[in-house]
C-alpha cells in the first residue's frame, strides 16, 4: 500500500485483498528460504554450539579472541574491498559501452564476459597460473610473476565478477532515456554536469547493487584464494571449510559462520541505508533505441580500450584453456576430445562426459525455474516497500550469498535427513541449492527496474478497474520482461558453473560438468588433464551458447505464444 | 510493449516446458529406490572408481544394484558420515584411510561384520581385529616422484631417501602439498614423523625449508602445474623436478602416452622409494543401514578377486588380497616399496591437529 500519497480508491474496496496478495507473494520465497536455508544453517550452528543439550556460548569468546581469527577477518575484508574497487574501475566503462554503443558482435561480447562468471574456480585457477605463474606468459614476456600473491587473487576476482557489473549496471543504463541528459545539455549544463545530475543518480542503485554483489562474492571467495593465493592466504570462507570439513571442529566453525553472518548483515544494512533514498522513478525506454554506433575518435577509442581490456583480462585466460585442450600427446589435434567420447567406460565419471553436459543443463534449467519463480515473487512483493518488515525480508534473500557453501551443504546433511524431507540423495536438492544462490541475483536484477516503474501507471490502471494481478501483468511485466530475461540468464549461468554447493551434496552418480572437471583434474596422467581442459572448453561453449540463446529469446519477434 | 510481453511469456513457456521434462529425468532416479530392498547404497569420496563391468558382475551374482553416493575427498566424506550417523545416507562406506580410521571408529559409525575371505588379506593391512568394524580394501604409497629427464640432463642422481632431500644438490627442486589441506601432503608429513620421531621431524622440516621446498595447496596444483615431469606440468612449464605424489603416478603417467616406453627406466617419471608412507583404505557396514544384508554382500564383493584386480587401473592403488594379480602396467612401470613409513591410527588421531599446526608454523610462516 502506498502510504505517502492520497489513496486512490478503485470502484470496489479491495484494500485487505491487496495486502493478502502481497503476503501471498511473500509466502513462497519465505517458505523456500525457511526450509532450504534457515533451517539447515540453524541446525549445523546449533550442533556446534550445543553439547549435551547445553549451550556453550563461552566458545564464542574463545574463538573471537584468538589472534588467528582477527588475522583471517582482516585479510578477508581488505582483499574484498580492493577486489570490488578494481572490478568497478575496470568494468564500469564496459557497462557504458554495452549500454550506449551499438557495434557488431555485441551479443557475443555480452556472452563472452559472462562466461568467466560461470567457470568453476578450479578451472579458472589453473588458467591463471599458466598466465601469471612461474614461466607463465607474463613471466616470459616481462619477467613478472604473480602466483602466490594478492595480485593474482585480485585479478581473478575481476575476471569472475566483471560480468556482474556489466550486466547489472549495463542492463539499467541501456534503458535510461538519453533524451533526459540531452535536455539538460540544451538547458546549458556541461557534459559532465549533465551526467552527474541526471544519469549518475539514476544509476546509483544499480551500481550499489553490483558493488554489493561483488563485495559479497569476493568476501566469501574460496577457490580463487585457495588456488592462487597459496597456503598463506585464507579467507573466512576457507577457514570455515577447514574447520568443518577437515577438522570437524564444529564449535569453531559455528562461531566463524556467525561472524560471517554478522559481517554480511552489516553490509546489507549499509547497502539498504545508502540505497533507500536514492531509488527514484526513472523513465525507462526500450534498450534497443538507446544504443548508437560510436561517433568520433573519443568514442571509438573508448570502445577499443574496453575491448582490449576484456581481451587481456577475460579472453586470454580462457584462450590458454582452449589451447591446452587441443595440445594433445602428439601435437595439436582433437585427441583429448576423442578421449572424452570414450571416457564413459572406465568408471571415473560413471557416465560418458556427454552426459555430464546433459546433467548440467537439466540441473541448470530446474534451478533457473525455481530461482525465477521464487525470486520473481520476492521482487514483486518487495516492489512496494512497507517499512521494516519487508526490508528485513530483502536482506534475508541476500544472506545465502554470504554463507559458506560447506555450512549449507553440511546443514542439508543433518537437517533434511528424515522422511518426508529426506532429500539428501534426491536429484532435486542440487537445483534447490543452486537456486539459493540464484535467487538473490534475480531479485537484485529485477528490483531496480520494478521500483523504477512509475506508480501512477499502476494507479491509473487500478482506477480503471484492473485487479492487482492484472495491473502487474499489464503494467509491470512488459517493463520488466528484459530484466526477467537477464535475471534468468544469470540464474542459469550461476547454476551451470556452480561448484560450491553442488560439491557438498553427495548424490547418485550423475556428476555435473564442473564436478567432472574437478574429478579429472584430481587424477594423474596427461589424458585426464587434457580431458579436463577439453571439458572446460565445452563448458565455456555451452555457457556462451546458452547465454547467446537467451539474448535471442529476448529479441525474438516471432514469439506468438 | 505487447511484443515484449509476448517475449517474456515465451521465455516463461520455454522454461515451463523444460520443467516436466526434468521431472521425468528425475523420476527415473526415484523409481530405482523403491525396488524392494534390491538396491545397496555405497557412500564414498570422489576418488572412488570402479569399472562398470565389475559392478554388473556384482549385480549378476547377488541381485543387488549398487547406488553410489560420492562427495568430497576422503577426509570430508568421513566427516559427513560422522555427522549423519543417526540417519546414515547409505549401507556401506568406503574410503576411510589409516590417517582417519580412529576418528571414524571412535565416533561409532560402523557395525561389526566379518567379511568372507578376510584370511586372504596380508597381516600388515589388518586393523580392528577381532571386532571387524572395518575391512581393508586397497593400499597405496605416497612417495616423492622425480622427473627422469631433469636428472639425466643435469647429470645428477635422483634422491632416494628423506636424508637426500635436504642435501644442497637438491636445493629448490621439491614441491609438496599443504599438510593442512591435502591428503598426500599430510601423508608426507606423517612419513617424516615416522622416520625422525616426535622430536626430530620438526628439525627435518626446518632443513627442508632452508633447502627451498615449495608448498602448494593441493595435489592437482603440485603435480599438474608445478612438477616438470608430468605431461600437464611440462605444458604448464612447471620447473620442480621433485613432487610428493603416489607410487602409482609413474604408471598412470605412462598410461596416457601414445608410444609407451619399453621399460621403467625410460618412463618419464620415477619414484624415490625411500620417501614413502603407506596408506590403506578401509570399508565398513554403516550402523543403522537400511539394507544391511545387501551391505554385507557388497563388503564380501570388495574382497573378491574380480574387484581387487580392478582397483589398480581404476584407482591407481594396489589390492590387499594375496591372490590378486597386478596388471602389466604396474608390474612393468610401478615401483616396489620395501620399507614404507607407517604410524598407528590411534597415534595419528591423537596428535594430528597439533602436528599440522606445528608444521604450518614451521613451513608456512
Amino acid at each position: 500500500m502506498v502510504l505517502d500519497r492520497p489513496e486512490i480508491t478503485a470502484p470496489r474496496d479491495r484494500g485487505p485483498r491487496r495486502t493478502g496478495v502481497r503476503l501471498g507473494l511473500m509466502a513462497v520465497p519465505l517458505a523456500f528460504f525457511g526450509l532450504f536455508f534457515a533451517y539447515p544453517v540453524a541446525a549445523i550452528v546449533t550442533r556446534g554450539l550445543k553439547t549435551d543439550g547445553r549451550w556453550r556460548f563461552g566458545r564464542i569468546g574463545e574463538v573471537l579472541t584468538d589472534p588467528a581469527t582477527g588475522h583471517v577477518l582482516w585479510f578477508t575484508t581488505w582483499q574484498a574491498a580492493a577486489s570490488t574497487a578494481l572490478t568497478l574501475l575496470l568494468a564500469l566503462p564496459g557497462a557504458y559501452v554495452m549500454a550506449r554503443f551499438d557495434f557488431p558482435g555485441k551479443g557475443l561480447l555480452r556472452a563472452v564476459v559472462t562466461v568467466p562468471f560461470v567457470l568453476p574456480t578450479v578451472v579458472a585457477g589453473s588458467a591463471f597460473l599458466a598466465l601469471l605463474g612461474r614461466r607463465g606468459l607474463l613471466d616470459e614476456l616481462w619477467g613478472v610473476r604473480l602466483d602466490n600473491s594478492v595480485w593474482a587473487i585480485l585479478l581473478a576476482h575481476v575476471f569472475f565478477n566483471y560480468a556482474v557489473v556489466v550486466r547489472t549496471v549495463g542492463g539499467l543504463w541501456a534503458q535510461l532515456d538519453p533524451r533526459q541528459e540531452e535536455a539538460a545539455r540544451v538547458l546549458g549544463a556541461g557534459r559532465f554536469a549533465a551526467w552527474r545530475r541526471i544519469t549518475l543518480p539514476a544509476l546509483a542503485p544499480a551500481v550499489a547493487a553490483a558493488a554489493l554483489m561483488v563485495f559479497l562474492f569476493t568476501f566469501t571467495s574460496f577457490g580463487a584464494v585457495q588456488i592462487l593465493g597459496g597456503p598463506r592466504y585464507a579467507t573466512l570462507e576457507v577457514e570455515i571449510y577447514r574447520q568443518t570439513a577437515e577438522l570437524l571442529d564444529l564449535p569453531t566453525a559455528a562461531v566463524l559462520t556467525l561472524v560471517q553472518f554478522a559481517a554480511v548483515a552489516a553490509l546489507l544494512l549499509v547497502h539498504a541505508w545508502t540505497v533507500r533514498r536514492r531509488e527514484s522513478t526513472l523513465r525507462l525506454v526500450d534498450a534497443r533505441r538507446t544504443a548508437r554506433r560510436p561517433r568520433g575518435a573519443a568514442q571509438w577509442g573508448l570502445l577499443a580500450a574496453v575491448l582490449a581490456g576484456v581481451a587481456a583480462l577475460l579472453v586470454l585466460p580462457l584462450a590458454v584453456l582452449v589451447l591446452r585442450s587441443f595440445d594433445g600427446p602428439d601435437g595439436y589435434g582433437l585427441a583429448f576430445y576423442r578421449a572424452l567420447a570414450s571416457a564413459g567406460d572406465d568408471g571415473v565419471l560413471g557416465v560418458a562426459p556427454l552426459e555430464t553436459i546433459g546433467n548440467s543443463l537439466a540441473y541448470g534449467l530446474a534451478a533457473t525455474a525455481i530461482a525465477v519463480v521464487v525470486g520473481g515473487l520476492a521482487a514483486a512483493a518487495l516492489t512496494r516497500r512497507e517499512g521494516r518488515l519487508v526490508r528485513g525480508f530483502d536482506a534475508l534473500l541476500m544472506l545465502p550469498l554470504g554463507t559458506s557453501a560447506v555450512t549449507v551443504g553440511f546443514g542439508f546433511l543433518i537437517a533434511l535427513d528424515e522422511p518426508p524431507l529426506d532429500l539428501r540423495t534426491s536429484w532435486i536438492l542440487v537445483p534447490l541449492a543452486q537456486a539459493l544462490v540464484g535467487v538473490p541475483f534475480v531479485v537484485r536484477t529485477m528490483l531496480p527496474v520494478l521500483r523504477a516503474v512509475d506508480p501512477r501507471l499502476r494507479e491509473a490502471a487500478a482506477v480503471l478497474g484492473a485487479s492487482p494481478l492484472r495491473v502487474w501483468r499489464e503494467v509491470d511485466l512488459p517493463m520488466v520482461g528484459r530484466a526477467l530475461a537477464v535475471a534468468a540468464g544469470f540464474a542459469f549461468a550461476v547454476s551451470l558453473g556452480e561448484f560450491g554447493a553442488t560439491v557438498f551434496i553427495a548424490r547418485p552418480d550423475n556428476p555435473t560438468l564442473p564436478v567432472a572437471v574437478a574429478r579429472l583434474l584430481g587424477r594423474p596422467g596427461e589424458l585426464n588433464y587434457g580431458q579436463a581442459m577439453a571439458l572446460s572448453t565445452i563448458l565455456m561453449l555451452v555457457c556462451a551458447v546458452a547465454l547467446l540463446v537467451l539474448e535471442r529469446v529476448r529479441t525474438d519477434r516471432t514469439g506468438e505464444f | 510493449m505487447n511484443t515484449t510481453l509476448r517475449r517474456a511469456l515465451g521465455a516463461a513457456a520455454v522454461t515451463a516446458l523444460a520443467v516436466p521434462a526434468l521431472a521425468a529425468c528425475g523420476g527415473s532416479d526415484e523409481a530405482k529406490e523403491t525396488d524392494g530392498g534390491k538396491t545397496v547404497t555405497l557412500v564414498s569420496h570422489e576418488s572412488f572408481v570402479v569399472s562398470p563391468d565389475v559392478l554388473k558382475e556384482f549385480t549378476a551374482q547377488t541381485g543387488y544394484k549398487v547406488k553410489m553416493l560420492k562427495s568430497g575427498d576422503a577426509g570430508r566424506a568421513v566427516n559427513q558420515a560422522i555427522l549423519s550417523k543417526s540417519h546414515p545416507q547409505g549401507d556401506v562406506f568406503f574410503g576411510v584411510d589409516n590417517t582417519l580410521l580412529s576418528r571414524a571408529l571412535d565416533n561409532g559409525i560402523f557395525a561389526p561384520y566379518e567379511v568372507k575371505g578376510l584370511d586372504r588379506v596380508a597381516k600388515e593391512f589388518r586393523a580392528d581385529d577381532p571386532e571387524h568394524r572395518v575391512t581393508p580394501v586397497d593400499s597405496g604409497d605416497i612417495c616423492v616422484n622425480y622427473d627422469r629427464a631433469y636428472f639425466t640432463d643435469h647429470k645428477l642422481a635422483p634422491p632416494k631417501t628423506f636424508d637426500d632431500l635436504v642435501k644442497p644438490e637438491y636445493k629448490g627442486l621439491l614441491v609438496t602439498e599443504n599438510a593442512a589441506t591435502s591428503s598426500p601432503g599430510l601423508a608426507f608429513q606423517l612419513a617424516t614423523v615416522g622416520k625422525y620421531g616426535d622430536d626430530g621431524w620438526q628439525d627435518y622440516w626446518k632443513k627442508l625449508k632452508d633447502n627451498g621446498v615449495e608448498v602448494v595447496d593441493g595435489w592437482e596444483q603440485a603435480y599438474n602445474d608445478r612438477f616438470s615431469g608430468s605431461a600437464a606440468g611440462r605444458k604448464a612449464k612447471g620447473d620442480r623436478p621433485l613432487v610428493v605424489s603416489y607410487a602409482s603416478s609413474p604408471p598412470a603417467e605412462v598410461q596416457g602416452m601414445k608410444q609407451p616406453p619399453k621399460s621403467a627406466d625410460e618412463a618419464p617419471t620415477g619414484v624415490a622409494t625411500g620417501t614413502c608412507f603407506r596408506q590403506t583404505e578401509y570399508a565398513g557396514l554403516l550402523k543403522g543401514a537400511k539394507n544391511a544384508e545387501g551391505g554385507k554382500a557388497l563388503l564380501d564383493f570388495l574382497l573378491s578377486k574380480r574387484f581387487q584386480e580392478d582397483v589398480p587401473l581404476s584407482m591407481y592403488v594396489k589390492p590387499v588380497v594375496t591372490d590378486a594379480k597386478l596388471p602389466e602396467l604396474f608390474t612393468k612401470f610401478g615401483a616396489t616399496v620395501d620399507a614404507p613409513q607407517t604410524l598407528a591410527p590411534e597415534k595419528i588421531a591423537k596428535n594430528r591437529d597439533q602436528w599440522v599446526k606445528a608444521w604450518s608454523s614451521i613451513v608456512l610462516k
